[in-house]
């Protein structure tokens, strides 16, 4: 262990008192003496450093401060302290470790205009943004041998394949407690056979698809927003562009596709998975068989409430990559930012999603599909 | 915090015995033995995917090797609690490749992060302190404190993870490819701040490098690695003896032919 810094005050004349320091003056030890030694109120006339066993440059800083801040003398005799000295003594920083900071009266309306400014942009953004999806789509029609089959397949498996656990088992259960709870409710007004109408109506019109897409957004969107974040800021997107790939060709237009088309098959087999989760309740506590269960399925559930999710699902897809792969590409800086998209890719797209199917709930309605 | 290793006067800093790190079939070192000594800066070099960084990591203790030991300011790294060297810790600085600085605080924070980790007496307003002029000693300018790491080029970088490896007046510093990426203006300046740095703090420098004008600059003895170990360490005129096929091209090469002319017109500038 090192000597503890140490400090004395001795009387030099006229000029005021010494300083003299002794002991360790190294960045462990200085933590307990430096309050003290600013406090010294003075006048110094002079700090001798010769007694310092060892001094690092953290504590020549502390000497070379004391001694400006009292217009003191340094008295040194040893030439290796000197030379740390010396290193100190044209240090000259007084900057702001931080950028400044605005007072907050400022600041609160420069936050909102600029919040407000952000959504507008970010509105234009995303329509520029699906509008280069379009010219990417029109260019790779003119150029079909362009078109980057490869990565959509493995988008497809990703997406898609690799969902279907985690999608069936989501499914299966929210099957199971809307036919059980439907059917609690359901037994008071001894109407235990319509949880059939239930099951097979709500998941093949609302929940399979709403919560597949919130499932694929969670899953797939913020993945998209992380990987192509990252590809921007290794420059990987920058080095495409400079060899002539146009990166909405290779990175966006297959997870777009992938998304879009998967999204109606993910949402039509998470629909019959909740239904056998129905049927699996049906069976074991409502007395209803199990091939009974799926038949009347097929006679209380009109075919447009089939129709009404899948149109659903490619429009929930398309949101979802889209939000995705916006977020991605707006990634610039650092890696925090890349954190910042990938959630807000999730946030914004889950929010469009059941906004628009508040819209489409009313619209089939209205339709004649209620 | 356990207390500060000391070493004793004129033992070596770093003692590497027979190293050996596999990753899977692939051997990166078999047997490697190495010792640094004190107030030296040596370079290390190699050919690509020699593993230079993986002993870096060694030393430093990010890297677990299959076996050997390593010895830094006389306690063993290899297979301890990294709690129990809070001690060897505190006394080193080492700066990455690409600075690694820590993207979401301010230069001058980042220099702050291992001061407050390591010395949470310390007042803040002199912490402060010492991270502005650790910040001027890398050769920042002022202005560059409170900037984030994406608003600065590259030497920048290197510099400013350069104040943070020196925030704790480390006795050891390491250095990996501090040279690589920089302009030669920029090269050759940071070699006099590390050699200045040495000089004047009395440090002891780990240096992995490619930069041939460096090794001629500034280094003391230089180690090989080659053929999975240390093939040899000296001065350049030793290595220049050498027989092996990999250092006689090394330092012959059209490079290294070019570096070694610079660096004796230098000489005779100084001495003619």
């Amino acid at each position: 262990m090192e000597a503890a810094a140490q400090y004395s005050l001795e009387d030099d004349g006229a000029g005021g008192e010494r300083l003299v320091l002794s002991g360790s003056y190294l960045i462990s030890t200085i933590g307990f003496v430096d309050h003290e030694l600013f406090d010294i109120e003075g006048p110094l006339s002079a700090i001798d450093v010769s007694g310092i066993e060892q001094i690092d440059t953290t504590g020549a800083y502390i000497a070379v401060r004391l001694a400006s801040e009292h217009d003191a003398e340094m008295r040194c005799a040893d030439p290796s302290i000197q030379r740390v000295l010396n290193a100190i003594d044209r240090t000259g920083h007084r900057a702001d470790l931080t950028p400044p900071r605005i007072a907050v009266w400022k600041r609160v309306p420069m936050e909102m205009g600029q919040k407000v400014y952000n959504a507008r942009s970010g509105i234009y953004g995303v329509i520029g943004f699906f509008g280069q999806i379009l010219l990417g789509f029109a260019s790779l029609l003119r150029h079909p041998s362009r078109f980057p089959m490869k990565a959509l397949v493995r988008q497809m498996e990703l997406v898609g394949v690799a969902a279907l656990p985690i999608i069936g088992l989501m499914s299966f259960l929210i099957g199971v407690v809307i036919a059980q709870q439907g059917a609690v409710q359901l037994e008071q007004f001894g109407a235990e056979a319509l949880t059939v109408n239930l099951v097979g109506r709500i998941t093949l019109r609302e929940l399979g698809v709403l919560m597949t897409a919130i499932m694929v957004a969670g899953r797939s969107g913020s993945a998209f927003a992380a990987q192509i974040g990252t590809m921007k800021l290794t420059e990987e997107v920058d080095a495409m562009r400079t060899i002539g790939l146009s990166p909405i060709e290779v990175l966006v237009i297959p997870r777009i596709l992938a998304c879009t088309f998967m999204m109606v098959l993910l949402g039509f087999y998470a629909s019959m998975v909740a239904i056998v989760g129905g049927a699996v309740v049906g069976q074991l506590a409502l007395g209803i068989p199990f091939f009974t269960f799926l038949e009347r399925i097929q006679e209380v559930v009109p075919t447009y409430d089939l129709w009404v999710g899948l149109i659903k699902a490619p429009v929930f897809g398309l949101i979802v990559a889209l939000a995705g792969c916006y977020h991605g590409m707006q990634v610039k800086g650092n890696s925090e930012e890349v954190g910042k998209r990938t959630t807000l890719a999730v946030v914004s797209a889950i929010f469009a999603v059941i906004v628009l199917d508040a819209f489409f709930a009313v619209f089939f309605t209205e339709v004649g599909w209620g | 915090m356990g207390p500060r290793a000391i070493l004793p006067e004129g033992e070596p800093p770093i003692v590497v015995e027979g190293l050996v790190n596999r990753f899977g079939d692939f051997t990166v070192h078999e047997g490697l033995d190495l010792t640094v000594q004190p107030g030296e800066i040596l370079g290390v070099v190699g050919g690509s995917g020699t593993g230079k960084s993986v002993l870096m990591r060694s030393i430093i203790g990010l890297q677990h090797p299959n076996a050997g030991t390593v010895h830094v300011l006389g306690r063993e790294i290899t297979g301890v609690d990294p709690d129990e060297n809070i001690g060897v810790r505190c006394q080193w600085g080492v700066l990455f490749q690409g600075g690694a600085l820590f993207s979401t605080l301010t230069v001058g924070e980042n220099v702050e992060v291992p001061l407050k980790q390591f010395y949470p007496e310390i007042d803040p307003s002199l912490r402060r302190d010492i991270a502005r002029y650790k910040v001027q000693m890398s050769g920042l300018p002022e202005d560059a404190i409170a900037k984030f790491p994406s608003e600065l080029s590259g030497g920048m970088k290197k510099r400013a993870g350069l104040a943070r490896a020196l925030a704790l007046d480390p006795k050891l510093l390491f250095l990996d490819e501090p040279t690589a990426g920089l302009d030669p203006i920029g090269a050759a300046k940071f070699d006099r701040l590390t050699k200045e740095l040495k000089e004047t703090l009395g440090l002891t420098v780990f240096l992995i490098t490619h930069d041939l004008d460096t090794l001629y600059e500034i280094c003391d003895r230089v180690a090989v690695i080659a053929d999975r170990h240390v093939i040899a360490v000296g001065t350049i005129p030793e290595l220049l003896e050498s027989e092996h096929p990999w250092i006689h091209e090394y330092f012959n090469g059209p490079r290294g032919r070019a570096a070694r002319d610079t660096h004796d017109r230098g000489e005779m500038d100084l001495h003619g």
